[in-house]
């Protein structure tokens, strides 16, 4: 069958089981949009306000559930304003496929109208790109992506097309959708010698991250924790592969981690890390991180081991796979004594003191995820609300809170939380957001209403910088430099400028009444809560420090 | 022999943009390059990239595992230099009147190397061999007024029937 390339982009969408991408139109992807208005009513396109939106809506979509997320952009600007996104899916391993129209291939390197050189600009911030000058090349190269993006340590691809590619006609035949084939893990070996650190252990502690959830194996993770009693402790992209109260699940790790897990991390005599890539965040000084342990890695990708932390002995598998052959050679084991002393350790963990007068992160944080249930999302932006985020949510799941962990990109969760929306709409959303971060993209709240996405917002405002700021009060004398915003935006007003509902509650109690009603609006709502501008997040351990540098108060 | 000199060799698919790609991830994971060479191989989809570079195990393991994660590179290995054929090309002007003539020719000649060019004050000698003899031949060599010098960087092979290959 011969047609458009554009007609062959949509029918290779179709063929992966997208039925929803996100992007912007614009003159190198006339012909797509062209194409997509064929098939209106098995490809839900979402315009956003601006590309970064997309890209983070995108990326929000995948993380909530594990697919490929999609997005489009013409050439020029509209690829450059993706770049954010992009990065941000790529440092977390987000499954992504980025399609960016170019100009025609007669026009390519003339320096023509809404030319940018994308190849070279998403190299170092893709797991692959691909450029499509030939309407032959093109379904087999979307068939790749989408192949690259879901497959191994997954991660955001992405396809620039010149637009005569997308007009010329070429034959199309139809293929299959990508599925995963994963293969058994099958080097006993490599297990036995894990079995063997892990039983010479006297005090084993499991650290787990992002690749966990990647992997899709918290039934796995929780087998192996409680078959072999080993406390565990995660970084932020881990959150939510325990639950929460799992006895055995200590909380978060590294610069805003708990007291308990850190000082676990420095006492433990073994270290096994699962998908989990010993960032600069958590292993603050990876000479002295983990100093009495062992360490033994799992991970998909060969190049994070010794990457950051040298590690004993490691094993280069699919987390799901592996464990599922490494639990049953283990012998059920308990470590009474070294819970006992984790539990002891944890009676010293930072005590956040609740108020009924004034607003209190923490109280926020509460009050969200008692509203939202155990199957809200929660998605955040950076900075101090994302810690205070990531230390109050008490998720019982995975894909249950979406926050750019690895790049840190202030602007990313209204996106995100706009594209999880869209994904599952039968789940509630919470964009947790500050000041800072919510002045970047606050404009995806047109995209909200436009469509009636129902995504509470809540801005936690404090009127400056304050991660920012904490860093300028602990380690440069209080020299606030450029962190006091004294901005006077009215969030109410606002919100309504837009077409969106806005409230502001200044206690708990008000708080809790105002997300109710929020959470019962058909379309995005804003609140806003003022919050004083000394609220630190506690507690912290500067950067290349241990346990024993833990500032508490 | 420098402990840290390491001679890594790929094959790539020979795509525009590839060696983009190599030298991309080398820049920005900190890698050094000390020498590249790249040309298509005995498979004109396939092109050979060899790279020398400093670091220490830990690098190498680094370099070897992220270049092994590029889609279009086809297999990367470190390439034992007792174990493998090691070779460059060198090219150097030497400014050399009548005089001078005869004095970089025995050079040349105890070294192997070919005078591939005389003018009337200069000479080009061309000298292949493995990298510590080019060093070897440049100590000496540069005694006299180099004017020009270039040299093409490492090629290398595994000795015996043992080839670099798609895994």
């Amino acid at each position: 069958m011969r047609v458009s390339g554009a007609e062959i982009i949509c029918k290779i969408l179709m063929e992966q089981g997208v039925d929803t991408i996100f992007g912007y139109p614009g003159g190198a992807v006339l012909p797509i949009y062209d194409a997509l208005y064929d098939h209106r009513d098995k490809i839900k396109h979402y315009i956003t306000a601006h590309e970064q939106g997309a890209a983070h809506a995108a990326d929000g979509y995948a993380r909530a559930t594990g697919k490929t997320g999609v997005v489009l952009a013409t050439s020029g600007p509209g690829m450059t304003n993706l770049v954010t996104g992009i990065a941000t899916a790529y440092m977390d391993s987000i499954p992504m496929v980025a399609i960016t129209g170019n100009v025609a291939s007669s026009l390519i390197g003339k320096d023509s109208f809404q030319e940018v050189y994308t190849m070279g600009i998403t190299m170092p911030i893709t797991k692959h790109n691909f450029f499509v000058q030939d309407v032959n090349d093109l379904a087999e190269t979307l068939r790749e992506a989408f192949r690259i993006a879901g497959s191994g340590r997954k991660g955001p691809v992405l396809i620039d097309i010149t637009k005569d590619a997308t007009i010329n006609e070429g034959e199309f035949h139809s293929g299959k959708k990508f599925e995963e084939k994963k293969k058994p893990f099958d080097n006993k070996d490599a297990l036995k010698k894990v079995v063997e650190y892990i039983d010479s252990s006297r005090q084993p502690l499991i650290c787990f991250g992002g690749g966990v959830v990647g992997s899709e194996a918290n039934a796995e993770m929780y087998e192996l924790v409680h078959k072999m009693d080993i406390p565990a402790v995660h970084s932020i992209m881990g959150t939510g592969v325990l639950s929460w109260n799992d006895p055995l699940n200590i909380g978060m790790v590294g610069m805003h981690g708990r007291f308990s897990g850190n000082k676990a991390l420095d006492q433990a005599d073994l270290i096994i890390a699962v998908g989990f890539r010993f960032s600069d965040r958590v292993a603050l000084n990876p000479g002295k991180f983990g100093r009495n342990a062992k360490f033994v890695q799992i991970d998909i990708d060969p190049s994070e081991v010794n990457k950051n932390v040298k590690v004993d002995y490691s094993v280069i598998g699919d987390i799901k796979q592996v464990l599922q052959k490494l639990i049953p050679m283990l012998d059920d084991t308990k470590h009474p004594n070294w819970i006992h002393q984790i539990d002891e350790w944890k009676k010293a963990d930072y005590q956040e003191v609740d108020s009924e007068t004034k607003l209190k992160p923490h109280q926020i944080i509460g009050a969200i995820t008692e509203a939202v249930g155990e199957d809200g999302i929660m998605a955040t932006d950076v900075g101090q609300h994302q810690m205070w985020a990531v230390q109050y949510c008490c998720r019982t799941r995975p894909r249950s809170f979406l926050t750019s962990g690895g790049l840190g990109t202030m602007g990313f969760g209204y996106g995100a939380a706009i594209g999880a929306k869209v994904a599952q709409p039968q789940r509630k959303v919470v964009h947790i957001t500050g000041d800072g971060s919510f002045h970047m993209n606050m404009n995806e709240v047109a995209t909200a209403v436009s469509y009636k996405i129902p995504v509470v917002t809540v801005v936690i405002n404090n009127d400056v910088l304050g991660m920012v700021r904490q860093w300028q009060h602990s380690f440069y004398d209080d020299r606030y430099s450029n962190t006091t915003l004294s901005r006077a935006t009215d969030y109410v007003k606002t919100a309504e400028g837009f077409g969106a509902k806005g409230y502001r509650a200044e206690t708990i109690a008000e708080f809790k009444k105002v997300l109710q009603e929020a959470l019962e609006v058909d379309g995005p709502v804003w609140i806003e809560c003022p919050i004083g501008r000394d609220e630190q997040v506690l507690p912290m351990i500067p950067n290349g420090g241990t346990v024993e540098n833990i500032i508490m108060g | 022999m420098d402990q840290n000199r390491q001679v890594v060799s790929m094959l790539v698919d020979n795509h525009s943009g590839v060696l983009a790609r190599v030298s991309s991830l080398f820049a920005r994971k900190g890698f050094n390059i000390d020498s590249l060479t790249v040309s298509a191989t005995n498979d004109e989809k396939i092109s050979r990239i060899t790279i020398t570079t400093t670091g220490d195990k830990n690098t190498l393991h680094q370099i070897l595992s992220q270049t092994g994660k590029l889609i279009e590179v086809q297999c990367v290995e470190a390439m034992d230099p007792d174990d493998s054929i090691q070779r460059e090309l060198l090219l150097v002007k030497i400014k050399a009147g009548e005089k001078m003539r005869n004095v970089v020719t025995s050079v040349s000649d105890i070294f192997k190397a070919n005078v591939v060019d005389l003018s009337v004050d200069s000479m080009v000698v061309e000298l292949t061999g493995k990298p510590s003899k080019i060093d070897a031949f440049l100590t000496v060599i540069n005694e006299y007024e180099v004017i020009e010098m270039c040299r093409t960087g490492v090629t290398t092979m595994a000795r015996g029937s043992r080839v670099l290959e798609k895994i």
